[in-house]
């Protein structure tokens, strides 16, 4: 049995792969930053806005959630083209992301608004604010740090899942490890590298979500957390 | 140039077929392995509990695509050329036992403590304890989200096509390139993934539905 | 023209009928107490009086505003009328300033300093100023239901509403809020209040009501009716001495 491992080649590439983390840092922030726009967007529709509004924000979740992410990059990277809308790969990849983050991220937050006490929108409501004041001033935030917990894992697997965003070209981590592959031969060497830098950032970005939780979130830190169903992409 | 006829949507549907048959070989080989795990995370030895969580851990914080990666040339490193549909299955099955262990290890936790007492102080032991007492309401509790993960399985199956193996998302793939109609051909990918998957979601959802208002409070 | 004017309202919830013709009219800056057994209606109709809940007949006019169910009159109306909850309904992730800033500054566009002065102001008037930038999971119940208070309060409002405020306090608490109760309708504030303290309605309000099978059975000054009940519901109820 030969079991020969050989680092030596990879070496020369790691400014390669610093780029490839780079991107993939960047690609999966404007991820979760717009993704949560998105999905408090979406659970603001469904809960303000009327019956058919609702029912177009639960068709999108639902697409969103019951169809692989790899399936949904293609439909942008190599459909979107055939209506004129050209983009690179990254922004495909980010679009992507953003779409499927939005619609699992806004399953989540959806639980925490339901999960709002009716006394608290009955005091919104008595002192005169508009259903959308309600929403955004009395019910978002204590929602939100309900569902942290459940969010920081949405976030960490989104995360995860930009790899898939290699499937299309784009330079990120895993990419950056394909095109490595192909000028060093030094597969699993490549890949074991990859790997644990992946598992170095995914506990990198899990500590850090946590510890934004308890900053954006200081005195609520002992609400009742919701396990809302939190999956991979 | 060829043509999206009926040959093409029949290579289509007939390679569901493998994304169904993974599914399932990854989710039995990954039960098997993962209720190995949730028991481990839950036994007394400390070296045990230790072993299982650092794997779930590991395979939690790192892309399904690296494990297909790291198995697929792993074991091609030891000279073991695995033929793709063994490569997809073994990567599938590890990712699954990971997130099986821990969906189960919350449901067998969830069972009330006083049914360890209980059935301790009946002079059982702890492998009857989980044969007669804990399992039957833990697999119970595990329904809704086992399912539920089963949708993320089924969908997880599609970046296997990066080893060479056809199934439905490759197919799309080797069709589209064939007939430059991506649009159609992934559309038509899209909705038999979703004809598979949401059926499951609304099965889990509802299983969900059943077992909080069957919950006593 | 009266504060408060309750004509002939009805309420069902489903098949049960809450409030039969209930008619009530409150002064301005008169206090009016409620009192009655639980299930007696009150504190639906006090619910009813800001459109918390709608009534299926009868008409309602509170502070120059005819309830309609329409979102914008209702606002309208509700910038004029404050309510106190049993429960205090603080907003958990705010200060108590910033529960007592809200609204002014979302349903009247108020701003800048003076609304922080106007804020301070009202916290004073419950004896909170120290707790401006205190969460209210760091304030005893009896303190958390005084700013809730002085969030109302915050609104200038016409006519307060308050329901059944003490009701989850611990004892040795409602003291200090029904002081500041006393306070307010010593200042002239037009009150109409759902209690369970009976002392408090014979010695502060101006008028008690006494409801029961979701109909007004007797009410008249509260220093007569706590007298001389004349229903032998009435006198069932306070003999009874346990609400």
């Amino acid at each position: 049995m030969k079991f020969t491992l050989n680092f030596d080649p990879i070496w020369p590439e790691i400014d390669a792969i610093l780029e490839g983390i780079l991107l993939t840092i960047g690609l999966s922030a404007g991820a979760i930053i717009l993704g949560s726009m998105l999905a408090v967007l979406l659970v603001a529709l469904k809960s303000l806005a009327g019956r058919w509004v609702g029912l177009l924000v639960d068709a999108y979740v639902e697409l969103m959630r019951n169809t692989p992410f790899l399936i949904q990059l293609f439909m942008i990277f190599f459909g979107l083209p055939l209506l004129g809308i050209r983009m690179s790969g990254t922004q495909a990849g980010l679009l992507a992301m953003t779409m499927n983050l939005g619609a699992y991220a806004a399953e989540i937050i959806r639980a925490g608004v339901e999960s709002t006490h009716r006394s608290q929108l009955e005091a919104g409501v008595s002192l005169a604010l508009t259903r959308l004041q309600v929403f955004r001033y009395v019910v978002l935030k204590p929602a939100l740090a309900k569902v942290w917990p459940a969010l920081t894992s949405q976030f960490v697997l989104m995360m995860l899942a930009s790899s898939i965003c290699s499937f299309i070209s784009v330079a990120e981590l895993s990419g950056v490890a394909a095109i490595i592959e192909s000028r060093t031969f030094r597969s699993f060497e490549i890949y074991i590298i990859v790997t644990l830098t992946y598992l170095v950032m995914a506990l990198a970005l899990k500590s850090f979500l946590l510890a934004l939780g308890k900053r954006l979130f200081p005195n609520l830190s002992g609400v009742a957390r919701i396990n809302a169903r939190g999956s991979a992409v | 140039m060829a043509t999206f006829g009926w040959p093409e949507m029949l290579f289509i549907f007939r390679s569901a077929g493998w994304t169904l048959l993974l599914t399932l070989v990854a989710f039995s080989i990954g039960g098997v392995v993962g209720a190995a795990l949730a028991i481990m995370r839950l036994s007394p030895s400390r070296v045990l509990r230790a072993i299982a969580s650092t794997y779930i851990l590991v395979i939690q914080s790192i892309p399904v695509l690296m494990v297909l990666f790291m198995s697929y040339y792993g074991l091609s490193l030891f000279g073991i050329g695995l033929p793709p549909f063994l490569a997809a299955s073994a990567s599938l099955a590890i990712y699954a036992s990971a997130y099986l262990a821990e969906i189960w290890r919350g449901s067998i936790e969830s069972v009330p403590f006083q049914q360890w007492e209980a059935s301790s102080s009946l002079a059982l032991t702890r492998p009857q304890q989980y044969r007669y007492i804990i399992l039957p309401q833990a697999v119970r509790i595990s329904l809704p989200p086992t399912v539920g993960f089963l949708v993320q399985l089924v969908k997880n199956t599609s970046i296997v096509s990066v080893v060479g193996f056809v199934e439905l998302s490759r197919a799309g793939t080797l069709v589209s390139n064939a007939t430059f109609l991506p649009f159609q051909v992934f559309s038509l990918v899209a909705a038999i993934y979703f004809t598979i998957c949401f059926p499951l979601s609304r099965l889990s959802r509802h299983l969900e539905k059943v077992m909080n208002a069957g919950r006593p409070h | 023209m009266p504060a408060v004017l309750i004509e002939n309202v009805h309420k069902s919830f489903g098949a049960v009928e809450v409030l039969k013709g209930v008619s009530l009219s409150v002064e301005s800056g008169q206090v009016v107490a409620i009192i009655g057994r639980s299930g007696s209606g009150k504190s639906t109709l006090l619910r009813c009086v800001n459109g918390l809940e709608a009534c299926q007949s009868g008409r309602i006019e509170v502070a120059g505003h005819v309830l309609d169910q329409d979102q914008k009159k209702l606002r309208e109306l509700r910038k004029d009328v404050g309510i106190v909850f049993q429960s205090y309904n603080l907003f958990p992730h705010l200060t108590a300033g910033e529960n007592i800033m809200l609204a002014p500054r979302l349903a009247k566009g108020l701003g800048g300093p003076e609304l922080r002065r106007m804020a301070e102001e009202v916290l004073a008037k419950v004896g909170l100023s120290e707790k401006f930038d205190a969460y209210p999971d760091n304030l005893s119940g009896g303190q958390q239901q005084r700013v809730a208070i002085a969030r109302s309060l915050a609104m200038q409002p016409k006519v307060m509403l308050f329901d059944e405020v003490t009701s989850a306090l611990d004892p040795e608490l409602t003291g200090e809020v029904l002081v500041v109760m006393e306070d307010l309708a010593k200042a002239g504030m037009t009150m109409l209040l759902v209690t369970h303290e009976m002392n408090f309605a014979r010695n502060v309000a101006d008028v008690t009501v006494f409801m029961h099978q979701g109909r007004i059975w007797e009410s008249g000054p509260s220093a007569d009716l706590f007298a001389a009940p004349k229903t032998p519901e009435l006198q069932a109820f306070l003999s009874a001495g346990v609400h």
